[in-house]
């Protein structure tokens, strides 16, 4: 059963010609199969925790572990951390002029299944996924994320999700920027991943709204660059009544 | 109805947007000298003239200031043509060179005014080849001043094939002439080794009712400068000017443009686009339509895209478009230089394509669209393929 392990990660940024610690030693596991909602206030460091665990250069990993079964995660580089299994699915999706979505999907797929998906399988592999997520089948023609809205984009987020099934993925405020068809639209397709029990999820969000649609088997509340409370379900209930003042005031109050 | 007049729009990505022309500048007046096939007739550049001011003249190996000298092993030409077709190799005093157009600066017309046998190669009338005319022209390591003709009687089709290797300094004017309904489509590509300067002028005169494609595809040199222009020789002619350049490190790449609209409802289109990578990899795409007064119905639309791989590239982009007569189909042009930039990268890789793949995929992208215009099915595969060599080439 795969497992993603995070001890005592501490990361740091670059900003205005200075160095500033971001996370502060966070530690979770996450299992295959498992839920996880991280939930914090803005500048918590939540989207640092999820671009750090993908690799994205702008980050510099100052200590701790992170491992994927037991292999180094920090050690590989971007597209090896995602071929190992890990997906990002980003709050703020790239456009890629010149890139189709149908030329971008295969050639991901390509990447992550290690050798190309038979053509007539895999067109209508994307067909129906497309279908579930609502998609109109015009959209595989245009190029990625280029000139799409924020539901759009989302949408082609947890395509990919359904398509490369990752043994862990991140789901960077996918909520963030929703109405709420296309909420229940998106988390439907999460739902679906999560069904298989394949996966393991980890929710980052600032809202309790999507874990209506997306139950978490655990909670945990982010502040100040760490984990400061961990919980069940019952946790994004208490957040819902009484918001993070008690965690960005008085710091961890459990 | 003219969509902009006099606008030119200028993009670099070492710095801010930064090229502007002046209000008044003309296509005519932002030359330092008229046209002329005597070199005495154009001063010696000094860098900041318009025509000039994007040029690293001291690369130029003197073929600016009359330093340059025709050495014996300039560059071999060699021209296979089809049956039907005439090569000739003819003397400077042959009638029908220059027939097409006048040098413009004074490198063209320091190649006329040195060259010693030109290359004539004629396709008669009504005669539709099908294979391509192949022009090689191998550089042997030294300098030389060519000139070359194609031209096509009335109703002719041909497809010219010119191909630039090895490492020269050369300066060269070539003409084609089209006849009545001729359609010519050239496809010159210029892969010369790292060393090589070639300065060129391209003038079409299309005829009346003649399709005329200019393809050019820049890859090699060190300093490549072509000067691709158009004139009308009667009504309802039609040029498309397609472009490819791919600067890399330390390479100057500069495509000049122009279409003179001088005769009433004719068409041109023009699309340039280049890909830069490495430090000190410069294009300049200066794009100049001209719309005169008598040129009533006509449509024209250019644009240039580049696309900038790397830091410490620089792209000078303006497009010009100069209307005198509101009574035309259209006028427009567009100019755009975007970054394939780290975040793009991430996002790819975040998805398992390895780095090289990645950018292999935006930049077969982005050029994809006009390869597949070429209409040359082994030019085109060509292409893609140079195109992931020159990656390959960056990322060893």
């Amino acid at each position: 059963m795969a497992t993603l392990e995070i001890r005592d990660l501490h990361v740091t940024v670059e900003a205005d010609n200075a160095t500033k610690e971001i996370l502060k030693g966070v530690d979770l596991t996450v299992k295959q199969g498992e839920t996880h909602a991280i939930m914090g206030p803005n500048g918590s460091g939540k989207s640092t925790l999820a671009y750090s665990l993908a690799g994205h250069p702008k980050y510099t990993i100052t200590g701790g572990t992170v491992t994927l079964d037991g292999e180094d995660v920090i050690e590989m580089s971007v597209d090896e951390r995602a071929r190992a299994g890990l997906f990002l699915a980003m709050q703020y999706p790239v456009e890629v002029p010149g890139v189709s979505v149908s030329n971008f999907l295969r050639t991901s797929a390509t990447a992550i299944r290690g050798e190309a998906p038979k053509l007539r399988t895999w067109v209508k592999e994307v067909k129906e996924a497309m279908e579930r997520l609502n998609m109109d089948p015009s959209f595989a023609e245009r190029n990625v994320n280029e000139g799409f809205s924020g539901g759009e984009k989302k949408r082609h987020e947890i395509l990919q999700l359904e398509l490369l099934k990752p043994k862990m993925a991140i789901l960077d405020e996918t909520d963030s920027g929703l109405d709420v068809d296309a909420l229940r639209i998106v988390s439907e397709g999460v739902n679906r991943v999560r069904e298989t029990g394949e996966v393991g999820t980890l929710l980052i969000t600032h809202y309790t709204r999507i874990l209506r649609y997306i139950k978490p088997d655990h909670v945990h509340v982010f502040a100040n660059g760490k984990i400061v409370e961990s919980g069940g379900p019952e946790l994004a209930d208490k957040l819902e009544a009484e918001g993070y003042e008690a965690y960005t005031k008085g710091g961890a109050s459990a | 109805m003219a969509e902009a007049q006099n606008i030119p729009v200028g993009s670099t990505t070492a710095g801010a947007i930064a090229v502007a022309a002046e209000a008044d500048s003309t296509v005519a007046t932002r030359m330092s000298a008229p046209p002329s096939f005597d070199v005495a007739d154009f001063p010696v550049p000094n860098g900041r003239e318009e025509e000039w001011r994007f040029t690293p003249l001291e690369r130029l190996r003197g073929l600016h200031d009359g330093t340059a000298v025709a050495t014996g092993t300039g560059v071999k030409v060699d021209v296979q043509a089809p049956e039907g077709v005439t090569v000739e190799a003819v003397g400077r005093d042959d009638a029908r060179l220059g027939k097409a157009g006048t040098p413009v600066d004074r490198i063209a017309a320091q190649a006329y005014s040195a060259f010693e046998q030109a290359s004539v190669v004629t396709v008669p009338k009504e005669t539709a080849l099908t294979e391509p005319i192949r022009i090689a022209v191998h550089g042997e390591g030294g300098t030389a001043f060519g000139h070359t003709v194609v031209e096509l009687g009335a109703f002719a089709e041909a497809v010219v094939v010119i191909d630039h290797t090895g490492d020269a300094v050369l300066a060269a004017n070539v003409d084609y002439v089209l006849g009545d309904g001729a359609k010519l489509t050239v496809v010159s590509v210029q892969d010369w080794d790292d060393k090589a300067v070639h300065v060129a002028q391209h003038n079409a005169l299309v005829g009346r009712d003649a399709s005329f494609k200019s393809v050019v595809v820049t890859f090699g040199g060190d300093v490549v400068r072509l000067h691709p222009r158009v004139n009308y020789a009667g009504t309802g002619g039609e040029a498309e000017l397609f472009g490819l350049y791919f600067t890399d490190k330390g390479q100057h790449q500069e495509h000049r443009l122009l279409v003179d609209h001088d005769e009433p409802h004719c068409k041109s289109n023009v699309v340039y686009k280049g890909a830069l990578q490495g430090d000190n990899a410069h294009a300049v795409w200066i794009g100049d339509v001209l719309i005169e007064a008598k040129a009533e119905g006509t449509d024209t639309y250019e644009m240039n895209r580049n696309l900038v791989l790397t830091d410490g590239a620089r792209v000078d982009s303006v497009p010009n478009l100069e209307i005198e007569t509101g009574e035309i189909v259209g006028a427009g042009h567009a100019s755009a230089t975007g970054r394939f930039d780290d975040e793009q990268l991430f996002y790819l890789m975040a998805r398992g394509i390895p780095e090289y793949e990645a950018r292999r995929l935006v930049v077969r992208g982005f050029f994809a669209e006009l390869v597949q215009q070429i209409g040359v099915a082994d030019i085109e595969e060509r292409l893609l393929a140079k195109i992931d060599e020159e990656l390959e080439a960056a990322v060893a």
